[in-house]
C-alpha cells in the first residue's frame, strides 16, 4: 500500500514537472525524430535538407510568442541584437502591447539569444545572419536580404490574399514554418 | 505516514490547479478592489459592460480603437487578431474557459486597457465588463 502510494506521488511530481517545464522540449525530440535530426547530433552540412532551421524549443516562448497573437518564430531568423531590441520594447509590439512579467520576459530573451541567428552554427542560420547588415536591428524577418531573394517571384498582391494576408504569416504557405521547416518542397501558396 | 502521502499528493493536484478561478470569484475579487478604489462603489452593471465593450475611440495616433477591432462586436463570435490568429469568443456561454484563469484576465486586461484606452482599466470597469459577457446568453 505504501508503494503504490509512493509511486503515485512520483508520477504525480513528474507529471507536474513534464507538464511546467519539458513540455516544448518533448516536443522537440518528437519532430526531430520525425526529421531524423537530433539536437546534439552532428552534421555534415551537405547532408541538412535545405531550409530547415535547428529543432530549438522552450515552453514558455512557444506559450507566449507563438500562442494567442503570432505565429512562433524560430530564434534563428533574427541575431541577438535584434531579439534585445524587440524584448525591451514589448510595451509597443508592432503598433501593440505585448508585456509580459519580468522573469518570463528574460527566460524568453536568454532563449531567443542563444539560438538566434548569430549564435546558431547551421547554414542557414549563418547565411540569414550574413544578410544582415552589422549595425542593422531588423525586428522583421521579412526586411533582411535573405527573405527578399527568396521571395522575389511572390508580389505583393499574392502577400495580400486572405489566405495569406501578409509576408509575415509564414505559415499561410510553409506549413511547418513553426517548426522551423521552411524547406521548398513543403511551399503550398494558398488560392 | 499513510496520511501524510495522502496529503502530499492532494498538495500535488491542488497546486497544479491553483490558478482556476469562477467567473463568480473573480467579480468577488473586483468588487474588493472597486470599494477600495471607490468608497461609493455600488456594484457593477452588464449594461455598463455592454457600452464599453462596444465603445470606441480615436487612440492618439489616429485609428478608431474598441474591442470589436479584434473580438468583433459579437461576444459569442470568434475574432482575429492583425497577425491572423484566431481569437476564441469572449462570452462563456460559448467558451467556458473565460474568465476560468485569473493570471489570463490580469495579463489581457493589462494588455487590451492600454492599448485601446492608453490607460489601465479601473476595477469597476473590469467588473462591469466581466458581468456583461458573464450574462450573454
Amino acid at each position: 500500500m505504501k508503494k503504490w502510494m509512493q509511486l503515485l506521488v512520483l508520477v504525480v511530481s513528474v507529471t507536474s514537472a513534464g507538464v511546467l517545464l519539458a513540455d516544448g522540449d518533448r516536443d522537440g525530440k518528437e519532430r526531430g525524430e520525425e526529421r531524423g535530426e537530433h539536437k546534439s547530433g552532428e552534421h555534415k552540412s551537405g547532408e541538412r535538407a535545405s531550409g530547415i532551421l535547428p529543432l530549438v524549443s522552450n515552453a514558455k516562448w512557444k506559450a507566449e510568442c507563438g500562442g494567442s497573437c503570432h505565429m512562433l518564430y524560430h530564434p534563428a531568423l533574427l541575431p541577438e541584437r535584434s531579439w534585445v531590441k524587440m524584448m525591451a520594447g514589448l510595451e509597443k509590439h508592432f503598433g501593440e502591447n505585448a508585456a509580459l512579467d519580468e522573469a518570463t520576459r528574460d527566460e524568453i530573451t536568454k532563449f531567443l539569444i542563444a539560438n538566434s541567428s548569430d549564435k546558431m552554427n547551421d547554414r542557414r542560420s549563418r547565411r540569414i545572419n550574413e544578410s544582415i547588415t552589422p549595425g542593422e536591428e531588423p525586428l522583421r524577418f521579412t526586411e533582411t536580404e535573405y527573405f527578399d531573394a527568396r521571395h522575389d517571384d511572390i508580389s505583393a498582391a499574392t502577400f495580400k490574399r486572405k489566405s495569406i494576408n501578409s509576408p509575415a504569416n509564414c505559415v499561410a504557405c510553409h506549413p511547418k514554418a513553426e517548426q522551423g521547416d521552411y524547406s521548398e518542397d513543403k511551399v503550398k501558396i494558398p488560392r | 505516514m499513510k496520511m501524510r502521502k495522502v496529503l502530499i499528493l492532494s498538495g500535488l493536484l491542488i497546486s497544479q490547479n491553483s490558478l482556476a478561478i469562477t467567473s463568480q470569484e473573480l467579480l468577488q475579487q473586483y468588487a474588493t478592489q472597486a470599494r477600495q478604489e471607490n468608497a461609493a462603489f455600488a456594484g457593477f452593471s452588464a449594461e455598463r459592460g455592454a457600452n464599453f465593450f462596444r465603445a470606441e475611440r480615436t487612440h492618439s495616433e489616429g485609428k478608431k480603437v474598441g474591442c470589436s477591432t479584434c473580438h468583433t462586436t459579437d461576444p459569442r463570435k470568434q475574432g482575429m487578431t492583425r497577425a491572423n490568429k484566431v481569437i476564441e469568443p469572449l462570452a462563456p456561454v460559448v467558451n467556458p474557459q473565460r474568465f476560468t484563469d485569473q493570471a489570463k484576465v490580469e495579463k489581457w486586461f493589462g494588455r487590451n486597457c492600454k492599448d485601446v484606452l492608453e490607460r489601465v482599466c479601473t476595477a469597476q470597469e473590469k467588473g462591469d465588463f466581466v458581468q456583461y459577457l458573464v450574462n450573454v446568453k
